[in-house]
C-alpha cells in the first residue's frame, strides 16, 4: 500500500512540473530555431543575389499579415489547423503510452475513406438539416474505419508481438492502396471541370461541414476561406483528450504504461488491453482529422494518385506532438504555430526565397525541441537527487518511515524516458 | 523465359537500395540509436551525390556515363549521409534527446533542403543530373550479345550484366564486408555490446559515446549510399525531395529481419520480389488471367510482411539498450 501510494506521488510531481518547463522550453527551441534560419537565409542571400535575409524574417514574424487580405490568410490557417491537431493528439496518446504512432496518416485515409463514402453517396441537396445528420454519420463512420485500422496496429503489437512501427508503416501502405481501388469504379469522380482523377466536393451533395459563418468572417471580397465548424471540434477534443489523460484511471494507466511498463504491470495495470485501447483511441482521432478535412466544401480528395503518396497531414501530426510535448492542450498552440510559419512561408518569394525555407525552420525547431527534454530531466533529476539525500539523510538519524528504494524506481523512470 | 529474366533483374534493383539502407539502419540500432531518420538521410545523401554529379556532367559531359563518376558518387553521397546523421547522433548521445523527435526532425529537415536549396541553384525542385550509368548492352560486342541472348547460360548473364548499375556491386560487397566486420572484427563488437549493455561495456573500458557515433556515422553513410543508388536505379539519376518512403520499408525490413544481416538481406529480397511481382503481374501469363487490380499486387508485399512477422513466434533481437541515452552516473 505503502509503495504504491509513493509510486503515485512521484508520478503526479513529474507530470505537474513537466507542462510548464517544457512550455517554457518550446518558447526557448522557438526563438533559437528562427535565428539558425535567419543564419540559413543569410548564406542563401549569398546564393543566390537579389533576396534579403532581414525581410525573409520578418516574414516569418508577420506570417498571414503579408497577404492582401489577412482576414482570409488567418481564415485558411486556422482551417489547415484542425488536421494537423487531430493527428497531433493521435501521435500524442500513442506517445504517452509509450507507443510510436506512425501509422497516422493510414488511419487518416481510413476516416477519409469512411466519411467521403457516406457524405459523396447520400444526397441531401436542399435539405440542410438531413445534410448535418448525415454530416455527422459520415464522421462517425470514419471515426470508426480509423478506430479499426489503428486497433489493428495494437492487436498486432499486444497479441502477436509486431513492432508497432513495422506494423503501421505496412498498415499505411495497405490503406493507401485500399482507398484507391475502393474509388477507382465508384460514380463519385469529378468528370467536370477539366479534372482528372478527383472525387466529387461535398457541397454537391449537401453533406458539407457548417461553416458557422465563420467562412464569411474570415473572407476576401466575395471569396470566403475554408474555416468551418472543424476547429472548434478540434479544440473540443484537444480538451476533452487532456481530460482523459489526466482526469481519468483509464488515462492515468496508460500514462503508465508509457512511463515505465514493468511498474504499470507490477501495479496490476493490463497493458495488452491498454495498447490495444490506446491505439483504437489514436486511430478514431487521427481518422476525424480525415472526416474533418475532407468534409469541407472546398476540399477535393483525389483517389487517383492517393496509393503513390501518403498523406502529409499524417506526418505532420509529428512535429506537432512532439513541438507541444505531447500535452493535448499545448498541440493547440503547437499547431497554430506550425500553420502560421507555414502560411509566412507562401509569401517568402516576395523577398526572393522559397517557401521550403519554413520547413527548415520547423524542422530545426523540432530538433531543437528534442534537446529541451534532456534539461527538464536533468532540472527534476537534481532535484530527486535532492530529495532522496534527505530521506537517506532521515533515515540515518532513525526515522525508518520509507524505504528509500522506491525513490530509486520513480528516478529510473524518468532517466528511461 | 525471358519475363523471368526481367522479375530476377527487376526485384534486384529493387532490393538493392533496400538491403544497405537496413543494414545502415542495423548499424546504428546495434549501437543502441534508434535511426529513424534513415529517409532523411536517404534523400540528404541522394541530393548530394546528384548535386556533385550533375556540376562534374555540366563541366564535362562526356563523363555523363562515366562508371568512375558513379563511383565518385557513391563514395560523396556515402561522406554526405554519414555527416547528415551527424545531427541524429548529436542530439541522441550528447544531448540525450528523444531519439524519434530527433530522427523526425531530420525527415524533416532533408526534404525541405533538397527543395530549398534546389530551387536556389536550379530553379527546381530537383535535381536533375542526367548521367546515364546503366551498364548498357549496345556497350557489349556483338559476341557478347549473343552469347547472352542464345545461349543456356545467357539469362545468368542478362541478370549479372544487363540493365544493371555497378551500384549493385558496390552494394553487395559493402553488404557483405560490413557484416562480417560488425560481427567479428573487434570493433564491431565493441559496437554491438554498446547496444546491449552500454555500462558493462564502459565498464571494461570501451568508450561508449565513440562507439554510438561509429555506428550511427556507419549507418547514416550506409543510407546515403542507398540513396544514391536508388535514385541511379530507379529515378533516372535525378533527386528528389522524397525516396518513396523506402528508409521506412528499410527500418520495417530491418525488423523484420530481427536485426540479422541475413535476414534482412533475405527479407529484401523477398519484398523486392513481392513488389515486382505488382508492377509486372500484366506480363506475367499466369497472373494476367486473374484479372486482379493492380492494387490487390500492390498490398500483398505489406500483407505478407505482417503475416509471416505473426506466424514466427522467435525471440526478438532488438538490442537491449536501443533508444536509451548512455548515462554514466546512471547505475
Amino acid at each position: 500500500m505503502l509503495k504504491e501510494s509513493k509510486f503515485t506521488e512521484g508520478f503526479k510531481k513529474a507530470v505537474t512540473k513537466h507542462s510548464t518547463k517544457s512550455l517554457l522550453a518550446s518558447i526557448i527551441s522557438i526563438i533559437v530555431g528562427l535565428i539558425i534560419g535567419f543564419i540559413f537565409m543569410l548564406v542563401a542571400s549569398i546564393l543566390k543575389p537579389g533576396s534579403s535575409a532581414l525581410g525573409g524574417i520578418g516574414i516569418l514574424l508577420t506570417g498571414p499579415f503579408n497577404g492582401l487580405n489577412p482576414k482570409y490568410e488567418i481564415g485558411n490557417l486556422i482551417f489547415y489547423m484542425v488536421p494537423i491537431i487531430f493527428t497531433g493528439l493521435s501521435i500524442a496518446i500513442a506517445y504517452k503510452t509509450g507507443l510510436f504512432n506512425i501509422g497516422a496518416p493510414g488511419q487518416f485515409l481510413m476516416g477519409t475513406m469512411g466519411s467521403l463514402l457516406v457524405a459523396l453517396s447520400i444526397d441531401t441537396t436542399g435539405n440542410r438539416f438531413l445534410g448535418i445528420l448525415v454530416w455527422i454519420l459520415a464522421i462517425i463512420v470514419g471515426m470508426l474505419l480509423g478506430m479499426f485500422w489503428g486497433s489493428l496496429v495494437g492487436m498486432l503489437k499486444a497479441l502477436f508481438g509486431l513492432n508497432e512501427v513495422i506494423a503501421s508503416i505496412m498498415l499505411n501502405w495497405i490503406a493507401a492502396n485500399i482507398i484507391t481501388w475502393v474509388f477507382k469504379d465508384s460514380p463519385l469522380h469529378n468528370i467536370g471541370e477539366g479534372k482528372d482523377g478527383y472525387l466529387i466536393k461535398t457541397s454537391l451533395t449537401g453533406n458539407f461541414s457548417p461553416t458557422l459563418g465563420l467562412g464569411k468572417l474570415f473572407s476576401s471580397g466575395n471569396i470566403s476561406s475554408y474555416i468551418d465548424i472543424g476547429i472548434v471540434i478540434a479544440i473540443v477534443f484537444c480538451v476533452l483528450t487532456w481530460i482523459f489523460m489526466n482526469k481519468t484511471t483509464l488515462g492515468y494507466e496508460m500514462k503508465a504504461c508509457g512511463l515505465n511498463k514493468e511498474s504499470a504491470k507490477y501495479a496490476g495495470i493490463n497493458e495488452k488491453k491498454n495498447i490495444i485501447l490506446c491505439m483504437a483511441f489514436s486511430g478514431a482521432l487521427a481518422a476525424i482529422g480525415g472526416a474533418l478535412y475532407h468534409l469541407n466544401a472546398g476540399i477535393e480528395f483525389k483517389w487517383q494518385s492517393a496509393y503513390q503518396t501518403l498523406p502529409p497531414w499524417g506526418f505532420n501530426g509529428i512535429p506537432v506532438a512532439f513541438l507541444a510535448n505531447c500535452n493535448p492542450l499545448g498541440i493547440i498552440l503547437s499547431s497554430m504555430f506550425i500553420r502560421y510559419l507555414s502560411t509566412s512561408g507562401a509569401f517568402l518569394p516576395m523577398v526572393g526565397f522559397n517557401q521550403y525555407f519554413a520547413d527548415i525552420i520547423i524542422a530545426i525547431i523540432i530538433y531543437l525541441a528534442g534537446f529541451t527534454r534532456y534539461f527538464i530531466g536533468r532540472i527534476d533529476k537534481r532535484i530527486r537527487d535532492m530529495e532522496l539525500a534527505r530521506l537517506l539523510e532521515k533515515e540515518k538519524n532513525g526515522l525508518k518511515s520509507d524505504p528509500p528504494n522506491d525513490n530509486v524506481i520513480v528516478m529510473e523512470e524518468e532517466g528511461k524516458k | 523465359m525471358d519475363t523471368f529474366v526481367i522479375l530476377i533483374q527487376y526485384t534486384i534493383l529493387y532490393a538493392i537500395p533496400l538491403m544497405i539502407v537496413a543494414l545502415g539502419g542495423l548499424f546504428s540500432e546495434r549501437s543502441g540509436i534508434i535511426n529513424l531518420a534513415l529517409e532523411g538521410e536517404m534523400i540528404f545523401g541522394a541530393f548530394i551525390g546528384a548535386l556533385v554529379t550533375k556540376l562534374i556532367i555540366a563541366a564535362n559531359p562526356q563523363l555523363a556515363t562515366s562508371q568512375w563518376l558513379l563511383i565518385l558518387g557513391v563514395i560523396i553521397s556515402g561522406l554526405s549521409g554519414g555527416a547528415f546523421s551527424l545531427l541524429l547522433s548529436f542530439s541522441a548521445i550528447r544531448a540525450k534527446a528523444d531519439q524519434t523527435i530527433g530522427g523526425t526532425a531530420l525527415n524533416l529537415l532533408a526534404p525541405a533542403i533538397v527543395c530549398t536549396f534546389g530551387l536556389i541553384l536550379f530553379n527546381s525542385e530537383k535535381v536533375i543530373t542526367g548521367a546515364r550509368f546503366v551498364i548498357i548492352s549496345s556497350q557489349y560486342s556483338e559476341a557478347m550479345q549473343n552469347a547472352m541472348f542464345n545461349s543456356w547460360f545467357g539469362p545468368i548473364l542478362r541478370i549479372m550484366f544487363d540493365r544493371l548499375y555497378l551500384t549493385t556491386y558496390i552494394v553487395i560487397f559493402l553488404f557483405i564486408a560490413l557484416s562480417i566486420w560488425l560481427y567479428k572484427s573487434k570493433t564491431g563488437t565493441h559496437i554491438r555490446a554498446c547496444g546491449e549493455h552500454p555500462s558493462a561495456c564502459d565498464s571494461v573500458g570501451i568508450n561508449v559515446v565513440k562507439m554510438r557515433y561509429l555506428g550511427t556515422t556507419i549507418g547514416g553513410a550506409l543510407a546515403g549510399i542507398g540513396g544514391y543508388a536508388y535514385i541511379v536505379a530507379c529515378c533516372a539519376a535525378t533527386a528528389e525531395s522524397s525516396v518513396a518512403g523506402l528508409g521506412f520499408f528499410a527500418l520495417a525490413i530491418m525488423i523484420f529481419g530481427n536485426w540479422n544481416p541475413i535476414l534482412i538481406a533475405l527479407g529484401a529480397l523477398l519484398f523486392g520480389f513481392l513488389k515486382c511481382i505488382g508492377v509486372l503481374s500484366s506480363q506475367i501469363s499466369f497472373l494476367s488471367t486473374l484479372n486482379l487490380p493492380m492494387y490487390f499486387y500492390n498490398i500483398i508485399p505489406y500483407f505478407i510482411v505482417l503475416v509471416v512477422l505473426m506466424l514466427s513466434k522467435r525471440k526478438s533481437g532488438v538490442p537491449k539498450a536501443e533508444g536509451i541515452p548512455y548515462d554514466k552516473g546512471a547505475r
